[in-house]
């Protein structure tokens, strides 16, 4: 172990990185190989794109930090947590620490705004004050505040994908994940939600964006990781780089 | 504090559950209630028929007859042996007068009584009647009095007790067996119930799974569902018991005064004081069977990203 190697693991210990893989491995039954052998690390406070074709290995790689499924090889570690060893209370305990937005919002159609915020915090059990304090603020950050009462088929497609971003935050996650998040919206409602995330990350929380948006992720300039048939292709800083 | 707000969560989500699953919910409870109410009229027969035979046991003493010319001493020291027992509550002498007259009363027309004269056929029947305090005693006291010197005959109730005792048993066998297919039957019909309920929240369970809640917490509405699907279900068998049990004795009394003159029904708090408590519990028993049975399966196939 060198000089450097030293250092970077003394700065593993003191501020370990939101995410790190290493040398990840998932195999589906069907004998297909989804993420081969990926390293990766992810510092608090970044902003980076994971884009790549479909059959890339983006989905796989949403679920296995979702601890939705587990690697057959290799180690994914979350703020310093082995997430693949990790029990039913551990993996509640890290959902809860990661915000996620999705490409079709999940909104329950039900409930208002209001509602749908408050959910987030209601099922992992806020006491109702702080929960009546902090969702008009969250709803205020994403610029909904007066569009509280309305329900999901009242809103436009950005307005819902701010709803869905701010039921991510309303909890203080260390790290948003963003699963195509702009999939279903026209160019202006993307830009729109990008400059949220943006906004979301100065404010401290680590972005991860997984898209296969070439113009957003262009026009961002922001750490890009490109996967390819489940490998890990290019890992830089700047625009989309096809594989 | 958070384990008082998450049990009312749970309750409020049962409720808005069963009102969200209406007709399945109405057809859970209607099922289960209509087991509970079979499960119920069975206890009360049987209830019943205990409480009849161990009235009639006790009312129905074995009978003492003595040998020929027997003295009115030796059947006095007889009776005294008698009523020594422990097992023994009380003996009544009977006359060979007594037991004629109370014969010719029961059996015989007036033409066959003068066709007697004055003799008597059963001058050989005076008899003691003994009356046990535990009529399961009854074998040692007959062993006990054959043994004595100048008893001729003992009637004994064995064979009858034994013989309701026997059609007790084949009752019970026989109710439990039905009970338990109608109980399997509304265990089916909770999990469908439940996994139906489940399969309309899919996206909100995914939402909730991908937020971090802990699956206690996902579960609780659903078991509550099935509590309350089974609650309701014992409420309605339990409160037709409650207010008709009485209405159906007397009437039951009524229609055959010759039989219920005899024995007596439990009384309906004997009865209900059992059979509420026992209703309920296995009403909310099979519905938190049901429901957890089809809810660790439904719960696993919803993931959070599809």
């Amino acid at each position: 172990m060198d000089r450097f190697d030293l250092y970077r693991a003394e700065t593993e210990i003191i501020d370990p990185p939101v995410i790190l893989c290493e040398n990840v491995t998932k195999d589906y039954v069907d004998g297909l190989h989804a993420v081969k052998n990926l390293s990766l690390q992810i510092r608090k406070g970044e902003f980076v794109f994971i884009v790549g074709s479909s059959g890339s290995g983006k989905s796989t790689l949403i679920k296995l930090l979702l601890r939705e499924i587990t690697p057959t090889s290799g180690i994914i570690m979350v703020n310093g947590r082995n997430i693949c060893r990790m029990r039913s209370r551990g993996v509640c305990k890290l959902r809860r620490s990661i915000g996620v937005v999705f490409q079709d919002f999940r909104l329950l159609k039900d409930r208002n705004v209001y509602e749908n915020v408050a959910f987030a915090q209601r099922v992992t059990q806020v006491p109702r004050k702080q929960i009546e304090r902090d969702v008009p603020r969250i709803l205020s950050i994403v610029g909904l505040a007066d569009k509280y009462k309305s329900y999901p088929d009242e809103l436009s497609g950005g307005e819902q994908q701010r709803v869905a971003l701010a039921r991510a935050l309303v909890n203080n996650p260390v790290m948003l994940l963003a699963d195509e998040p702009t999939g279903n919206l026209d160019p202006k409602n993307s830009l729109e939600i990008m400059r949220l995330l943006e906004e979301v990350n100065r404010r401290g929380t680590t972005v991860v964006v997984v898209t296969h948006n070439k113009e957003i992720v262009d026009m961002m300039q922001k750490r890009v990781i490109t996967l390819n048939k489940g490998v890990l292709k290019s890992d830089k800083k700047g625009g989309y780089s096809h594989a | 504090m958070r384990r008082i707000s998450t049990f009312f969560y749970g309750i409020g989500q049962g409720f808005a559950g069963l009102a969200r699953n209406r007709m399945f919910s109405l057809a859970s409870i209607a099922t289960m209630a209509a087991c509970l109410f079979l499960f119920g009229i069975f206890y009360i027969v049987l209830a019943n028929f205990n409480h009849m035979v161990r009235e009639a046991e006790n009312n129905v003493g074995l009978t003492v007859f003595f040998d020929e010319g027997i003295s009115d001493e030796e059947i006095e020291e007889i009776g005294n042996k008698l009523r020594k027992r422990a097992e023994v509550s009380s003996v009544t002498y009977t006359s060979a007068e007594e037991a004629w007259e109370s014969y010719k009363a029961e059996k015989l027309s007036p033409e066959m009584i003068e066709t007697f004269g004055n003799d008597n056929p059963l001058k050989d029947s005076s008899s003691f009647t003994v009356y046990l305090n535990d009529p399961e005693m009854q074998k040692n006291l007959v062993v006990y009095a054959s043994g004595l010197e100048g008893v001729r005959k003992i009637n004994d109730t064995t064979e009858i007790s034994e013989g309701l005792t026997g059609i007790n048993t084949v009752l019970a066998t026989v109710s439990i067996i039905i009970i338990v297919v109608l109980l399997l039957v509304a265990i089916f019909l909770i999990s469908i119930t439940i996994s139906t309920g489940v399969s309309v929240r899919k996206q909100e369970i995914s939402i909730m799974k991908l937020i971090g809640a802990t699956d206690i917490f996902i579960r609780i509405p659903f078991i509550v569902e099935g509590m309350l699907i089974g609650l309701f279900g014992a409420g309605i068998p339990s409160a037709i018991f409650f207010f008709f049990y009485d209405n159906m004795t007397t009437l039951l009394t009524e229609k055959f005064s010759s039989v219920f003159n005899l024995v007596s029904f439990l009384d309906k708090n004997e009865v209900m004081k059992v059979l509420i408590p026992v209703t309920a519990a296995i009403g909310i028993g099979i519905g938190l069977i049901g429901s957890n049975l089809t809810l660790r399966r439904q719960l696993k196939k919803i993931a959070v990203k599809e």
